[in-house]
C-alpha cells in the first residue's frame, strides 16, 4: 500500500464530510425477534448450546430466552418480498452512497467487527442505524486507487438499549487501467 | 447444567479442539435462509457460476459468524459470553469442501469491572487455506458464582481489550 497523493481522485464532497458521526438510515426490523429463526440458525450450524434449547438454562443464566449474539443483523434484514415494494432493499445504504458520491465504482469490505452489548430477547423490536465514522485520504492498493471508509451499524431495542455494533471497514476504488 | 469453563482454566498458547465439517449444498442453503440472506449466490448455482464467477454457491458471512460462535461456545459452555468478533474474509467456502475450525488463546485478562476475558485467534481452514480468520474476545466466569451474562452497563465492556 502506498500513501502517494493522487490527482485523479476527486476531493471528498463537503456534505460527505459533514455526515461523519451523524446517524443515517434508522430503520426497524420487519418482525419481532422470534424463536423459530433462533432454532433454525442453531440447527444450520448444529449448535447444541443449551442456552438456546433449554428454558431452564436460559432462565438461570440470562433471565429468559435470548438469541445467539451473532444473529444480531438477522432481525432487521428485509423480507424477500413485501406488499408495495418495487425495488429490492439494499443493506448498508451508507456504503453505496459513498461509492456514488466519491465516484469509486468498486468496493470491498476489508474487515468487519461485531461488538455485542445487551442480549437480544424474544419479542424485541430491533432497529438499526448507520453512522459514517471516517473516510481516508487517497490510498493505492493492489486493487486500485481509492479510499478506505468505516461505517458503523448500531442495533438498539425498543427501550433504546444498545444491542451491538457492526463496524465495517471498506475500500472503495477504481480499477487501474490495463 | 452443562460443564463450564472458568477463566482460570485457560492460558495463553492453549489450543481448542478442532471441529471438522463436510460442507454440502444443504449446509450453504440452510445457513443462508436461517440468516435471512436471500441473495441468489447462496442458493442458485447457475447464478453463482455465471454471474459471480465462482465455482459454486458459497457460505454467506452471517452463517460463517454462526459457525464461529458455535465453535467457541462448544468450548466455553453456555456461560461463555461473546464480547467481540473481527472477521477477515480471504476466500469462499463451497459445497464439497471439508472445513476445519481451529483456535489458539492469544490473551487473558480481567478488566476493571472484574470481568474475565479470553482472546482467541480462530481460523476456518479448507485444506491449507485459512478462508476466514476471526479474532474473538469472549468472557468466562472468574469463579463458580460468576456469570458473565449477568453483567450490564459499566460492568460489561466488550469494546475494551486487545482482540480485533
Amino acid at each position: 500500500m502506498s500513501d502517494t497523493p493522487t490527482t485523479e481522485l476527486a476531493e471528498i464532497p463537503a456534505d460527505v464530510l459533514a455526515r461523519v458521526g451523524q446517524v443515517q438510515y434508522e430503520e426497524e426490523g420487519g418482525f419481532p425477534v422470534e424463536h423459530g429463526y433462533i432454532w433454525s440458525t442453531c440447527a444450520a450450524v448444529e449448535n447444541a448450546n443449551p442456552l438456546f434449547w433449554d428454558d431452564e438454562v436460559a432462565a438461570h443464566l440470562t433471565d429468559g430466552p435470548i438469541a445467539p449474539p451473532t444473529m444480531l443483523s438477522v432481525w432487521f434484514r428485509p423480507h424477500h418480498w413485501s406488499p408495495g415494494r418495487t425495488e429490492p432493499a439494499v443493506p448498508l445504504q451508507a456504503h453505496f452512497d459513498l461509492k456514488d458520491e466519491l465516484e469509486l465504482p468498486e468496493a470491498i469490505i476489508s474487515s468487519n467487527t461485531i461488538t455485542f452489548h445487551d442480549p437480544v430477547r424474544i419479542g424485541d423490536r430491533v432497529r438499526s442505524r448507520q453512522v459514517l465514522r471516517s473516510v481516508s485520504d487517497p490510498k493505492t492498493t493492489k486493487l486500485g486507487r481509492g479510499r478506505f471508509w468505516v461505517i458503523d451499524v448500531e442495533y438498539l431495542n425498543q427501550d433504546d438499549a444498545l444491542l451491538g455494533v457492526e463496524s465495517y471497514t471498506a475500500f472503495g476504488y477504481r480499477r487501474e487501467a490495463s | 447444567m452443562t460443564a463450564r469453563l472458568l477463566h482460570g482454566d485457560v492460558a495463553v498458547g492453549d489450543t481448542l479442539p478442532e471441529l471438522g465439517v463436510d460442507v454440502t449444498a444443504t449446509t450453504v442453503v440452510l445457513g443462508a435462509l436461517a440468516s435471512r440472506d436471500w441473495r441468489p449466490m447462496h442458493h442458485d448455482k447457475d447464478f453463482a457460476v455465471k454471474r459471480n464467477g465462482t465455482k459454486d454457491i458459497f457460505l454467506n458471512t452471517p452463517n460463517q459468524a454462526a459457525w464461529f460462535e458455535r465453535y467457541v461456545t462448544d468450548w466455553t459452555g453456555p456461560t461463555g459470553r461473546l464480547g467481540r468478533m473481527t472477521f477477515r474474509m480471504n476466500t469462499s467456502v463451497f459445497p464439497g469442501d471439508h472445513m476445519v475450525f481451529d483456535a489458539t488463546v492469544t490473551g487473558t485478562d480481567v478488566d476493571a469491572a472484574g470481568c474475565g476475558w479470553v482472546d482467541l485467534d480462530v481460523a476456518l481452514m479448507v485444506g491449507d487455506v485459512a478462508t476466514t480468520t476471526c479474532a474473538v474476545r469472549v468472557a468466562l466466569p472468574t469463579h463458580d458464582g460468576d456469570n458473565p451474562w449477568a453483567r450490564s452497563g459499566q460492568g460489561w465492556r466488550p469494546g475494551d481489550g486487545a482482540a480485533g
